[in-house]
């Protein structure tokens, strides 16, 4: 199988503090690939470091073979590597279906020109926005709600949107952080599902989760990190009985 | 302040109803009135209204606190001072290069500040308008420092003289609706939602792909470039330009005309602009605290109304939707009691 999103080496150290070190992942094209481990582990900044929200320390990220190091994460988005936040950062004060709209930002075109006189370019982005916008959203299940102010929204709902939001972006990679965090079991039931079926659509997806049930019943593959460092890697079964990854999560027996 | 305030959001659901008579009234209301001082603060309303926009698209749309406006104010001014008084070329030529060179100034304000985050560029913004009002009264030869400009010959468009109040009143009105009509568009587009998304959350923005510096910069340049066309017309109103027309006060009076009539809406900065522009007219006593009102308007505002008169943001609306459930968890227990009886 292709890798369609790989890193070599990759480190980010923040002074002394090493969170992540010398991480090789390889995610192959249409994968459903797990990231566990203990709390302070590195997952989120790994996912940052992929994402260019932070530039690495040492080490290269490759996406479709092209290096994608240290590049601005408005320029990964464009490549289409979407993502979702751990602390959910939506654009509050704005309503569920432009919350949504940005999303589509890197694919629309219209200049100020264009929205001033309202051209072919403008009917045709806001077109785009409106019906693709309106199907994430319905997809996630927030239809009723889409006027309302993102920051009224559930808990649960406000996590539906970040998925719906990263969707927009018409990603080939979504890494989505702890998205079933503080949802009770039928919403995680919803997102596992949603997640799933976008899999199915040919989405590569990289998931930052705690709930194990989760974690193997989506994962094709996983990967532990502990302290910074990849300590296993492999399918659910294997990882599940890896020695290493039980001292990681329940200490060692003395 | 309740009461005063249920008031406004009555008013505010049926907006569309007073439009009309609204539209009508500031149409036609020169017509009514031959009394030349109203008539006087009523442009400089217009132009406080202008200046107001402006600034709102930067400070209520993106969230950038450029609290030195009145710098790109000035540059607009002194372009139409100068090239009017020497160059003598027309007036529709004058008055969108006084926009464009604002806006040019702000690609040198904004390239190496947009990095920086709240208060920084404020403080930067602020310090520029300080070295804008320093270099007019220094650049002797170009401003003639302290003396000002006088002498800014009246505008002509297309042979018409624009000489009377009544004219400049509707040429000041036009340029507002102009200035209103195209934020509008923007606001309602890809670009627009770039700017709030910004606003909202930077990080949230660039992980969705939107290019920050870029759109902070063009959003800064819309903004001063209506400063600027505010400016141009300010010179030919007043005929005469002088620094002292734009120091530090000028600065923060516009920005209390946002903050008071709520940032990131449009109707916001109009409703400030007219309020702190015909408070301190009412009570000419008081107008030399003109400040001191500013300065207690917004404090009022923060405490009772964060998002000013007209704006219409999240806070107050959460709290609607807090006594919804509040509501919905008391409904069973009436229930129960419903039953009972």
């Amino acid at each position: 199988m292709e890798a369609i999103l790989r890193t070599e080496n990759i480190c980010k150290y923040f002074g002394g503090l090493k969170a992540v070190q010398e991480v090789n992942i390889e995610v192959e094209k249409g994968i459903i690939l797990g990231i566990i481990g203990p709390n302070g582990a590195g997952k989120t900044t790994l996912f940052n470091v992929l994402t260019g929200t932070y530039n690495s320390t040492k080490g290269k990220v490759y996406f479709k073979d092209r290096n994608i190091t240290n590049l601005k994460p408005e320029k990964v988005t464009g490549l289409g590597i979407a993502r979702t936040f751990q602390n959910i950062k939506l654009f509050k004060n704005m309503s569920v279906l432009d919350n949504v709209k940005i999303g589509f930002h890197t694919q629309t075109k219209t200049r100020m020109i264009d929205a001033i006189f309202r051209t072919a370019t403008y009917k045709n982005d806001d077109r785009i926005c409106e019906e693709v916008g309106m199907e994430l959203i319905e997809r996630v299940g927030l239809k009723d709600l889409k006027d309302e102010f993102a920051s009224n929204l559930a808990y649960g709902n406000q996590r539906k949107l970040e998925i719906a939001r990263a969707l927009a972006v018409n990603p080939d990679i979504l890494l989505v952080d702890e998205p079933t965090a503080g949802m009770n079991h039928t919403e995680t039931l919803a997102v596992v599902k949603l997640l799933e079926k976008l899999n199915s659509e040919g989405l590569t997806v990289i998931i930052i989760e705690h709930d194990m049930s989760v974690i193997m019943n989506l994962c094709h593959n996983i990967v532990v990190l502990n302290h910074g460092q990849k300590i296993s890697e492999g399918p659910p079964e294997m990882v599940r009985h890896d020695e290493k990854v039980i001292e990681a999560y329940l200490g060692r027996e003395e | 302040m309740d009461q005063l305030f249920s008031l406004i959001e009555k008013i505010k659901q049926k907006s569309v109803y007073y439009l009309i008579p609204i539209g009508i009234f500031v149409l036609i209301f020169p017509q009514l009135t031959d009394n030349q001082y109203v008539l006087h603060v009523s442009i400089r309303i217009l132009i406080y209204m202008l200046l107001a926009s402006s600034l709102n698209m930067i400070v209520g749309y993106t969230g950038q606190y450029n609290i030195g406006q009145a710098g790109f104010y000035a540059i607009g001014a002194y372009t139409a001072a100068i090239i009017a008084t020497r160059a003598g070329y027309s007036f529709l030529l004058i008055l969108p290069i006084c926009g464009i060179l604002a806006a040019s100034m702000s690609v040198f304000l904004g390239f190496p500040t947009l990095r920086l985050r709240g208060i920084f560029f404020a403080f930067t913004t602020l310090g520029f308008s300080e070295v804008v009002r320093l270099t007019i009264l220094n650049w002797r030869t170009l401003t003639r420092g302290t003396f000002g400009i006088p002498g800014i010959p009246l505008p002509e468009i297309v042979n018409f003289q624009v000489s009377t109040n009544n004219h400049f009143y509707y040429l000041g009105l036009f340029l507002l609706v102009i200035m209103l009509f195209i934020s509008h568009r923007l606001i309602n587009s890809r670009i627009g939602r770039a700017w709030v998304a910004i606003r909202e959350d930077e990080d949230a923005a660039k992980a969705m792909g939107v290019e920050t510096f870029k759109y902070k910069m063009i959003n800064l340049m819309y903004g001063t470039f209506w400063a600027g066309i505010a400016g141009g017309f300010f010179a030919y109103f007043a005929g005469y330009v002088s620094a002292d027309s734009f120091i530090l006060d000028e600065s923060f009076a516009i920005l209390a005309m946002v903050l008071v009539g709520g940032k990131g809406t449009l109707v916001g900065p109009i409703v400030g602009a007219i309020i702190l522009t015909i408070l301190p007219e009412l009570v000419r006593e008081i107008a030399r605290y003109r400040l001191v009102i500013f300065g207690i308007a917004i404090l009022v505002m923060v405490h009772y109304r964060p998002q000013g008169i007209a704006g219409a943001r999240a806070e107050g609306r959460r709290i609607a939707v807090e006594s919804e459930y509040e509501a919905g968890t008391a409904e069973p227990v009436t229930e129960t009691s419903g039953k009972g009886s």
